[in-house]
């Protein structure tokens, strides 16, 4: 395995834990919906049932995405986590109000009330899709950083830098950020919608889903085709893999999918996945496994956005402060002894999805009932 | 490029060191118990497994329950601490990502997904899976806690012992090559046996208190003899366990961090047949002179027992605070530098860094021979890299007073626990348990609070005693921090001290009520 492969390696690897963990937002996106969706109280406590046997998933592929990324790609860790520290902070309070939430929302003494721990689920349920859609967006917009590894040996030693006061909630400045946010959270929301009427065996709640998953479904993709349009026609960031200078490309991502048709295709095969998903479920009235293409075409899809912004020599994290600063897989990652020896432990990966999926279909062979709320264990 | 940046405002390396040992601080209050519950509720379910008495399935339940009240705050804390080296820590995080991030990225996909998914089928699966599935995902749940232990601790080991890297010059950082030596150092192997086992005590007090409180109010007195008998038992080896443990731990301590052993016992000077201080007056709230001092004063000590803690030779020699910063010989021959010749030669090797990337990648076009010379006087004085950033020695002492009471804490509360089994376990087999006086069932009680002060103190020990360095000898925590304002790292200090401690607050008040419940018995 020469180095060269191993980055391209991993960067499919920290791009698939992206693409999965943009699938499992569902939770978010159902629990964003939870007082639509669930009606009554009882409705309430069935969805939040529904995604809290799953939650625990999103959460560690979160966490496992971001070790991943420390892991093989130690530069954006630190550059990222250290300069976007309010973006990033406002992601992970979110998600620590949510880690709590499920187990304490409806125990005696929980001091708090019912209601406040639900709210915390619908918090987490907005922001935390949208902020980490706005993060992943400026793989493609770029952030305001500097990296001067030449800092180690002056008098202030600390080698990554945000160029401005605040430390990355500017990204929220820029529409085109914001636009990709929002239709990460209206994807989650109707992953969400999917999810509960497929695990849900509960006619008055798929029947206020259904009518939901329309206007959702709507504001996605008219969000989603914005972006994309606005992606293929902007400039990009490129780089010399010889002499590792970085340079801005007209239509660099349009020239990417060009170039690497089987991104392309994956980007295709996972659009149209998505949309059968989707228009199945809303044209049929006894479909409810729409979640499974529409989920699966997520993956697909995001994995093919970010193999774009990362492969085909384009700087992935791209500086607008300094475009030399600019992040790419060669510059930013592992030595080759520690993405050689994490290849290895990768292997484990295929392992760790088949016991999942056996977890996942043993746990889900009966759907969720408001008897099984009341009489078995529950949240 | 360089030094366009601000100077980094010393506060933020304070608030920032607040922070994550806030964060780790919290941590700690739910992990252990979590390891130490898996341990009790796994043995309970395997009885119900064997007996099929839905008695042991009733017990288990009940465990589980808490469990897994106590199971989310361990997740909310933990994802906070693995995001704070990137968000607090960068520089770190770029200068030793190569190395560190390699076992965080293998919990994230071994441990983390193992845990979540096999909890889900633990709480959820009872009539969804068969009995033996849910045993073996009760029992992969508590593996998955384990494993996770294992790799962050190995992490952390690396911290206290940097062992299987290399520094790049032209990289920038330090760069893994014997990922054997990372992942097995000795250094890890001791600390993940010492920190799990003292889990297990956590796990095995609050289990033996609990039952406690019921014979104490006359209630479920089955459910509490049955698992005072288990965790009295688990207890009572985990806790000499630990102290055997912890007797290597400190042994390699003295190996590889003196400065942190001369810090716990207040040792000012050295040298053979040294005595272990039992207590000793040394003021909580400073930083004692030990240049002027001979000892801490009003010492009670154990004749030899240090020397035989730190080199397993009654007549071993320990370096004291003041042999560490001015230079000895060691008992080998070999002559260990002095403070200020250390910081001299971290400094040249900062320079020799900077004159190699000049002369490399500079506008001079480097000569090779030049580029050459550099590289190696880089090379003979890299071992002392981290000194350079060092200014003056006094910064390479940790504050004594933490170190020296928190090690008596951990050390006099272990050996309490000990005792503390042996006598439970006494009443179990030679008496009668649950007509025991009320004293043993009210000590059981205090015990809780004990252990997690003596746990918490361990890893203050631990921490504490390797400031100034994030990595041993090789980075400070000045050159490790992320460059923030303070005030952005004090207002989320302020944020997770609010959010940490009302939710530690409703947590307890949930697990008191669900005790106050009892056991849901499936029979009625």
């Amino acid at each position: 395995m020469s180095y060269e492969f191993l980055q391209q390696y991993w960067w499919f690897l920290v791009s698939l834990l992206g693409a999965l963990l943009v699938f499992l937002l569902f939770v978010q996106g159902a629990n964003s919906l939870v007082g639509s969706l669930g009606g009554d109280a009882e409705g309430r406590r069935l969805v939040i049932n529904s995604t809290g046997r799953k939650w625990e998933l999103t959460f560690t592929t979160l966490v496992t995405f971001g070790g991943a990324f420390f892991a093989s790609f130690p530069l954006f860790y630190s550059t990222s986590f250290g300069g976007a520290y309010w973006l990033w902070m406002l992601i992970l309070f979110t998600f620590v109000l949510q880690a709590v939430s499920y187990e304490f929302q409806n125990k005696l003494g929980n001091l708090l009330g019912v209601k406040t721990f639900q709210t915390f689920l619908v918090i987490n349920g907005i922001l935390g899709p949208l902020l980490l859609g706005g993060a992943v967006a400026t793989f493609f917009e770029g952030s305001n950083f500097i990296v001067a590894k030449d800092n180690l040996t002056g008098i202030q030693p600390v080698i990554s830098q945000w160029a401005n006061a605040s430390h990355g909630l500017d990204a929220l400045l820029n529409p085109w950020v914001l636009v990709f946010g929002f239709a990460v959270f209206s994807l989650a929301r109707t992953l969400g919608i999917l999810y509960v009427m497929n695990n849900v065996a509960d006619e008055n709640i798929r029947s206020r889903a259904s009518v939901r998953l329309v206007g959702t479904t709507i504001v996605f993709l008219l969000l989603f085709v914005a972006y994309l349009v606005h992606l293929l026609l902007k400039d990009g960031y490129a780089y010399d893999p010889a002499t590792g200078v970085i340079s801005i490309e007209p239509y660099k991502y349009l020239h990417n999918f060009l170039e690497m048709w089987y991104l392309l295709a994956l980007l295709l095969i996972g659009v149209v996945l998505v949309l059968y998903g989707i228009i199945r479920t809303i044209v049929s009235k006894t479909y409810i496994g729409g979640i499974w293409p529409t989920g699966i075409g997520t993956v697909l899809t995001v994995l093919a956005l970010l193999l774009c912004a990362g492969w085909n020599n384009t700087a992935y994290y791209p500086s607008t402060a300094d475009l030399q600063s600019s992040l790419t897989i060669a510059n930013s990652c592992s030595s080759e002894f520690t993405l050689c020896t994490m290849a290895y432990v990768s292997l484990l990966i295929p392992f760790v999805l088949a016991y999942i999926i056996i977890a996942w279909r043993k746990i889900d062979r009966k759907k969720l009932g408001r008897e099984e709320i009341a009489t078995d264990e529950a949240y | 490029m360089s030094n366009i940046l601000l100077t980094i405002d010393t506060s933020t390396i304070e608030w920032s060191r607040a922070q994550f040992a806030l964060t780790a601080i919290y941590h700690w209050l739910f992990v252990p118990l979590t390891l130490g519950l898996a341990v009790i509720m796994g043995i309970m379910e395997t009885c119900y497994y064997r007996t099929k008495d839905t008695f042991w399935k009733d017990a288990a339940k009940f465990w589980q329950k808490l469990f897994g009240i106590n199971f989310a705050m361990g997740v909310a804390t933990g994802i906070i601490l693995e995001f704070e080296f990137g968000t607090n820590w960068s520089n770190y995080s770029w200068l030793v990502g190569d190395i560190f991030g390699a076992p965080l990225a293998i919990e994230g996909i071994v441990a983390f997904f193992m845990e979540s998914t096999f909890v889900a089928v633990m709480f959820f699966g009872w009539k969804k899976v068969s009995a033996g599935f849910h045993l073996a995902s009760t029992w992969l749940t508590g593996l998955g806690a384990t494993i996770s232990a294992w790799w962050i601790l190995v992490a952390n080991a690396w911290m206290q012992y940097p062992v299987g890297c290399e520094f790049n010059p032209d990289t920038m950082r330090n760069e893994m090559v014997s990922f054997a030596e990372v992942a097995l150092s000795p250094f890890a192997i001791d600390k993940f046996c010492h920190t799990v086992i003292s889990a297990w005590i956590i796990g095995a007090v609050f289990t033996v208190a609990v039952s406690c409180w019921y014979l104490l109010k006359g209630r479920e007195k089955k459910l509490a003899l049955e698992s005072i008998k288990i965790g009295a038992i688990v207890g009572l080896v985990a806790s000499v366990g630990a102290a055997l443990t912890g007797h290597h731990s400190a042994f390699r301590v003295a190996e590889v961090q003196p400065m942190k052993l001369a810090a716990m016992e207040a040792l000012y000077n050295g040298g053979t047949d040294q005595s272990l201080t039992a207590i000793a007056l040394v003021n909580p709230f400073a930083q004692p002179d030990y240049e002027n001092e001979a000892e801490a004063p009003l010492k009670i000590a154990v004749p030899y027992a240090l020397s035989i803690l730190a080199t397993n030779d009654p007549h071993g020699y320990v370096p004291g605070i003041n042999d560490i910063l001015n230079g000895y010989t060691k008992p080998d021959g070999t002559v260990e530098l002095s403070a200020d010749e250390k910081i001299e030669r971290g400094k040249k090797a900062i320079e020799a860094l900077a004159a190699y990337r000049q002369a490399k990648y500079g506008s001079s076009d480097g000569d090779a021979s030049v580029v050459a010379y550099h590289l190696e006087v880089l090379k003979e004085n890299m071992p002392y890299f981290g000194y350079g950033y060092i200014r003056d020695k006094s910064e390479l002492v940790p504050f004594v007073p933490v170190n020296f009471y928190a090690f008596r804490i951990m050390v006099g509360v272990g050996c309490l626990l000990i005792l503390f089994f042996m006598v439970v376990l006494f009443f179990v087999y030679k008496k009668d348990i649950t007509a025991a006086p009320k004293w043993l069932y009210w000590s059981a009680l205090a015990m809780i609070p004990l252990a997690y002060i003596a746990s918490e103190s361990g890893w203050l020990v631990a921490e504490f005693g390797r400031q100034p360095w994030t990595i041993q000898d090789m980075l400070p925590t000045w050159a490790s921090v992320s460059n923030l304002h303070s005030s952005s790292v004090m207002l989320t200090f302020f944020i997770f001290l609010i959010l940490f401690t009302t939710m530690l607050a409703v947590e307890i008040n949930i697990l008191v009520k669900q005790i106050k419940k009892g056991p849901e018995h499936e029979n009625n």
